[in-house]
């Protein structure tokens, strides 16, 4: 009783505070003074019963996006006014000082479900009214922003309150037991601990050159970004999007810009494309030839061309029990004796891959890699 | 009799404190270069991976057996502990029951770790993490006065590292006690290695950007490693048979000398190719991997008992068949295999012999690359000394 109360308290206070959204300015920190609220950078906030946006900035999507126990994503880019990122063929796109990054994660609630219970599903279509997420049916987790400070970029956690009224910075990360329902009939509520990595482990991923130790944004590359969004102008590709609102410049024409495969789960052509796209953005970050995963000899970023190290017949290095009593990465035609496919399944932290933002199995990524596996042909002996 | 498996833990109530994991992840998030960060006596709880990103950081607790982190439970990161900077130094606290590796040292320069103890609290099992205490692709490494209990694979791992010394720890009922795999420049003395599958192991694993070569072991006590092989099929040392004392396969310009080694039912020393390794295929190996063990040169161990019940069938076979039930294979299991492009006048050239100048110790040439068929124990044609391998000096700075 006393916490809806002052969640009401909270909502009026919030409603009477945020005023026009298109009139906020997106925060530029002084020095590493990193606001304690997420509303504070001025990107989102909750207004009403509405995740909004700053007018200013932009909504965008993946091709292929990053498993995250089936949570839905909503992310956002900003880049100063006046300033302009330069587009890359294969790298991440080099954004100016001061570009904001965030990326919530959220899930469609279920009807008539505990707070804790969240649904699984594919559809994304009950979660807008316009631009903004509709929080009538959502339940709010965590926003991770990307801020790019004069010393490079920094990434910072901000984990959604009870009342869902705004995120706190929680550096140390957090952690969360939900419950997935899935929309099909008869299938079981499957309990699990949602992670919040902390500050450290954002920079696990976010340091694709584990040498450099530099951080970078993941899907702001090229092949990810090269698909339609509905933006409140209507549909239109990302890439072009970003272009014709100065926000990127050197962009070639669209047909050399590369494209990873487009997730749809009736996709039923081109494994090899659809099943290398997956390895790419939930694998590559450190799974490529300078990554935090070159010790293993194993890379599964899109550039990779020479089988054995794509893993097929490979043996494992240091793989400990994630070898799941398999001798190899990949073998043709066999994905039950892969290696690959066995760490994708497992959800002990000491065997699964990737080795964090996952506490339950993505079905259908698993799927995808187990026909990519067996359309191979060939041995290992 | 059974050595009981560690020393006597301090009898710290196991509370969760979510508090202190809290304190502990935002020291180590919020590190500035010349920190200290304390672990407390007591037994701290953890549920999730702590990790170290900045350098000139000492993580310090008041010992090995009081400041305990206790990761039963753990419910999220493949390390107790990732630490991804340079100029660490890790000391006087343990690491207890991770779900994946003990302490990960991934890609850094300077790192000592002194006195610290990573232990898998119910002996050996193949679900215990795989490694204890792992540097990889580090440079100047020290390891020392540590203690590794349980691990799954190997207690201490060096991989793909350059200029390490490994001294005065103890590896104790892991499958391989200590490791040192595609590492350039290893020292490895004054160690204890026992009950372990096998004791101390020089590797080198194809389809890795550096190959190891120059490592010495010596003054090491490598005794009784009979525990059987608990690590899952597939790992690197799954193959390892049980019993086995000091290995080195496929690596070249190895020095083993004045060990006391003794009481390795399989055999005191091993020298295999990767061949013997169990997962030799043509399309499971880089064409550029050497996979001969080369240039090795065993001198002045003192060696006592052992070989006398070797695992593995073939080998067992081959025991009883050579030296009959109550008899014991030489010191020195060689599986013979050589590389038939460095074969000159009918004998491996000079300078990759293995080269044998230890008293009575004998040496038993397999021929496992020809099924068995012409074993021999001729010593003559390792008759032979190699150049010393230049001590392990660590580029510490003042």
């Amino acid at each position: 009783m006393l916490n809806k109360y002052f969640s009401l308290v909270s909502l009026l206070i919030l409603f009477t505070v945020t005023g026009c959204s298109s009139e906020k300015k997106v925060l530029l920190p002084v020095g590493d003074n990193y606001p304690e609220s997420l509303s504070a950078w001025g990107v989102l906030w909750r207004d009403s019963n509405r995740l909004v946006i700053n007018q200013k900035v932009i909504p965008y999507d993946l091709n292929t996006a990053l498993f995250s126990d089936y949570a839905h994503k909503f992310r956002t880019v900003w880049v100063p006014e006046g300033e302009t990122a330069v587009y890359r063929q294969d790298d991440t796109f080099d954004f100016p000082v001061g570009s904001v990054i965030t990326k919530t994660f959220y899930y469609p609630s279920v009807k008539g479900g505990s707070h804790n219970q969240v649904l699984k599903t594919s559809d994304y279509s009950q979660d807008f009214v316009g631009q903004a997420l509709n929080l009538n049916h959502l339940r709010l987790i965590e926003t991770r922003v990307l801020y790019h400070s004069k010393n490079g970029w920094v990434a910072l956690p901000y984990v959604w309150n009870e009342e869902q009224t705004d995120a706190v910075l929680e550096i140390t990360g957090g952690s969360f037991d939900l419950e997935l329902v899935s929309e099909e009939s008869g299938s079981q509520l499957v309990a699990f601990n949602y992670s919040v990595p902390d500050a450290n482990q954002c920079v696990g991923c976010h340091a694709p050159n584990h040498s450099a130790r530099v951080i970078k944004p993941i899907g702001p590359k090229a092949r990810h970004l090269n698909k339609t969004y509905f933006y409140a102008s209507g549909e239109q590709q990302q890439i072009n999007y970003w272009r014709t609102s100065g926000i990127l410049k050197g962009v070639p024409s669209l047909e050399k810009v590369p494209q990873n495969a487009l997730w749809t789960l009736d996709a039923k052509n081109n494994i090899d494309h659809r099943a290398r796209s997956y390895l790419d953005i939930n694998c590559g970050h450190c799974h490529n030839p300078v990554g935090a995963a070159d010790t293993s000899g194993l890379f599964l970023d899109i550039a990779q061309n020479d089988d054995l190290k794509l893993g097929v017949c490979k043996p494992p290095v240091a793989a400990g029990q994630g070898t799941g009593g398999h001798l190899f990465s990949i073998v043709p035609e066999k994905p039950d004796e892969s290696i690959l496919l066995y760490r994708m399944h497992s959800l002990d932290p000491g065997a699964m891959m990737p080795e964090l933002g996952r506490a339950t199995v993505h079905k259908e990524g698993v799927d995808l890699i187990q026909q990519w596996i067996r359309s191979m042909k060939g041995n290992c002996s | 009799m059974l050595l009981t498996a560690c020393s006597e833990q301090a009898p710290e109530p196991s509370v969760k404190n979510e508090s202190f994991q809290k304190k502990l992840l935002t020291q180590l998030i919020k590190a500035k270069p010349g920190d200290v960060i304390t672990i407390p006596e007591g037994r701290h709880v953890i549920d999730r991976a702590l990790s170290l990103n900045v350098s000139n950081v000492v993580i310090k607790g008041v010992g090995k057996d009081k400041s305990v982190l206790s990761f039963k439970g753990q419910k999220q990161g493949a390390e107790g502990l990732i630490v991804t900077a340079d100029n660490i130094v890790l000391e006087n606290f343990a690491v207890e029951d991770t779900k994946g590796d003990g302490i990960k040292v991934n890609e850094c320069n300077h790192l000592t770790v002194r006195d610290v103890r990573v232990e898998w609290t119910n002996g050996p099992d193949t679900k215990n993490g795989a490694y204890g205490l792992y540097p990889v692709q580090c440079e100047n490494v020290l390891i020392e006065k540590s203690v590794v209990i349980g691990a799954s694979d190997a207690g201490i791992y060096v991989g793909q590292s350059r200029d390490v010394i490994v001294r005065h720890n103890r590896a104790e009922y892991n499958v391989a006690g200590i490791e040192i795999e595609n590492t350039i420049g290893a020292d490895v003395y004054e160690n204890v290695a026992t009950n372990n599958t096998g004791g101390i192991l020089v590797f080198n694993m194809p389809n890795l950007p550096q190959p190891g070569h120059s490592t010495r072991i010596y003054n090491n006590q490598v005794f009784a490693n009979n525990t059987s092989n608990f690590a899952p099929e597939g790992a690197a040392v799954s193959g390892v048979p049980a019993g086995s004392g000091v290995i080195i396969n496929s690596n070249d310009k190895v020095e083993i000398f004045e060990n006391d080694i003794s009481e390795n039912k399989t055999a005191n020393i091993i020298i295999s190719s990767y061949f013997s390794a169990g997962y030799y295929s043509e399309k499971s190996t880089a064409k550029d991997f050497d996979p001969y063990p080369e240039t090795i040169f065993i001198y002045k161990n003192r060696f006592s008992g052992g070989g006398d019940s070797p695992d593995h069938l073939e080998l067992k076979a081959l025991k009883v068949a050579q030296f009959g039930f109550n008899g014991r294979l030489p010191d020195i299991l060689w599986d013979g295999i050589v590389n038939s492009e460095k074969i000159s006048e009918g004998k491996l050239k000079k300078e990759y012999a293995i080269c044998i100048d230890n008293d009575t110790a004998g040496i038993i040439n397999v021929d496992a690359g020809n099924n068995y068929k012409n074993i021999s124990t001729d010593i003559k044609p390792h008759q032979c000394v190699h150049d010393k391998l230049p001590q392990v000096s660590l580029q510490r700075g003042s």
